[in-house]
């Protein structure tokens, strides 16, 4: 019986271990062998921490944090990538949307240069999250400055 | 007024459950025998329904997601569903009418036999010999027994979701892990389980405790627990559920 219930509650404790660990983000049990590269953006939209970092749509990463540069305002992007991928020092890093509503991941795009980006370095060249809302009021704002064409409105009389 | 006189009872009999408690801690092996028998023989019951929940989860989960062209969040809407809410309220039902009934019907059966007022006689007091090890067997099993559900849960839904539907296995567990924390959402579960494990605990051996001395009396004790233990796991979800999202000031 002492046996049976030993059993019973280290397999309990090991589930609640699991839910932390496996489930829950306590702490990542990867140990794959990485190397982190850093990204400024102007705007990183909705990216959120552990967001796949993909090169051709394949997973070669995980945003590792985020945080704000205080002197630039610009938003510092930790990326963890894989040690098995490297990338050339010209790769453009972007921040896309899979779908319209999907998650947000960045995106990479190699380049030509044959120097290869090291642990600790930054991506160049990035380009910002596409905020909905910006566009938006940039499409009303266009339509208003050129004006009601007097074919089209409805009081072209 | 005998409702209010039995709720004034109910709490002297849990002070004097918890004053006795120690009692059940210095002979531990009557605690682990009811741990063996509210948490052990629990086990396959928990188990084998996580596992349905969750593949039912997995299938009307991913066929409602993937309405959205969202079905890749499956997995966070599993795990959270599972983490903070079905894991410890149906393992919590299914502990009440699984062990909970059987310490209702078993002390019930020792006051009809009169072997509670036997001991009483030889200076052994049933509260720290009988009533604390039940009580302390159920705190201690529900929360593992929660766990245990939530994660047969997240595994059926894997089954379901990866195996069967073909959602990405990387997508599924990296939304998980992107959308649960620790830090609320698995430690709320856990303070869910154990409040809920008190409680039907609690009731269960209060229930028996208090029973009529009677075949008829038992057996009303025994739907009483059920019935009792059932309603106040549901509210008390509710009630912490507010508290917990108060807390998290998403209310």
């Amino acid at each position: 019986m002492d046996l049976w219930v030993g059993i019973f509650v280290t397999i309990g404790l090991g589930a609640i271990v699991f839910l932390a660990l496996k489930v829950g983000n306590l702490m990542s049990l990867e140990t794959k062998p990485s190397y982190r590269l850093e990204a400024s953006f102007d705007n990183i939209g909705g990216l959120k921490l552990r967001a796949p970092v993909k090169a051709a749509g394949v997973i070669v990463g995980r945003v590792e944090s985020v945080r704000l540069d205080p002197k630039t305002y610009e938003a510092v992007v930790t990326l963890r990538m894989d040690d098995g991928y490297q990338f050339s020092k010209d790769t453009i890093a972007q921040i896309l949307t899979s779908g319209l509503l999907g998650e947000v991941y960045i995106g990479l795009e190699a380049g030509g240069d044959p120097a290869m980006l090291a642990d600790g370095q930054r991506v160049a060249k990035t380009q910002s999250a596409v905020v909905i809302e910006k566009l938006i009021s940039q499409f009303l704002f266009d339509k208003a400055s050129s004006g009601p064409t007097p074919s089209t409105g409805p009081n072209a009389k | 007024m005998r409702a209010i006189a039995r709720a004034g009872f109910a709490t002297r009999f849990f002070l004097a459950v918890l004053y006795h408690s120690p009692a059940a801690f210095h002979r531990l092996q009557l605690t682990v025998r009811e741990i063996y028998f509210a948490g052990v023989l629990s086990l396959v019951v928990i188990m084998v329904s996580g596992l349905f929940v969750g593949m039912v989860l997995g299938l009307q989960g991913y066929d409602a997601l993937n309405k959205y062209g969202a079905g890749d969040s499956l997995g966070i809407f599993v795990g959270l569903s599972l983490v903070r809410e079905l894991g410890p309220v149906v393992a919590g039902l299914l502990f009440a009418s699984r062990a909970g009934s059987a310490v209702t019907a078993e002390i019930g059966l020792m006051k009809t036999t009169e072997q509670l007022s036997a001991m009483e006689m030889m200076a052994v007091d049933p509260l720290a010999r009988i009533v604390a090890p039940r009580f302390w067997g159920g705190v201690i099993s529900m929360p593992l027994l929660a766990a245990l559900f939530s994660v047969m849960g997240v595994f059926g839904a894997y089954l379901v979701g990866v195996r069967l539907i073909g959602v990405d296995s990387g997508t599924f567990w990296g939304n998980m892990r992107a959308g649960i924390e620790f830090w609320p959402d698995v430690t709320n579960g856990i303070i869910k389980s154990t409040v809920f494990g008190i409680a039907v605990s609690l009731i269960a051996v209060f229930e028996g405790y208090d029973a009529n001395p009677t075949a008829e009396g038992v057996s009303a004790a025994t739907t009483r627990t059920v019935v009792g233990g059932s309603l106040a796991i549901l509210a008390l979800d509710f009630v912490l559920t507010v508290f917990m999202f108060r807390g998290l000031g998403t209310v």
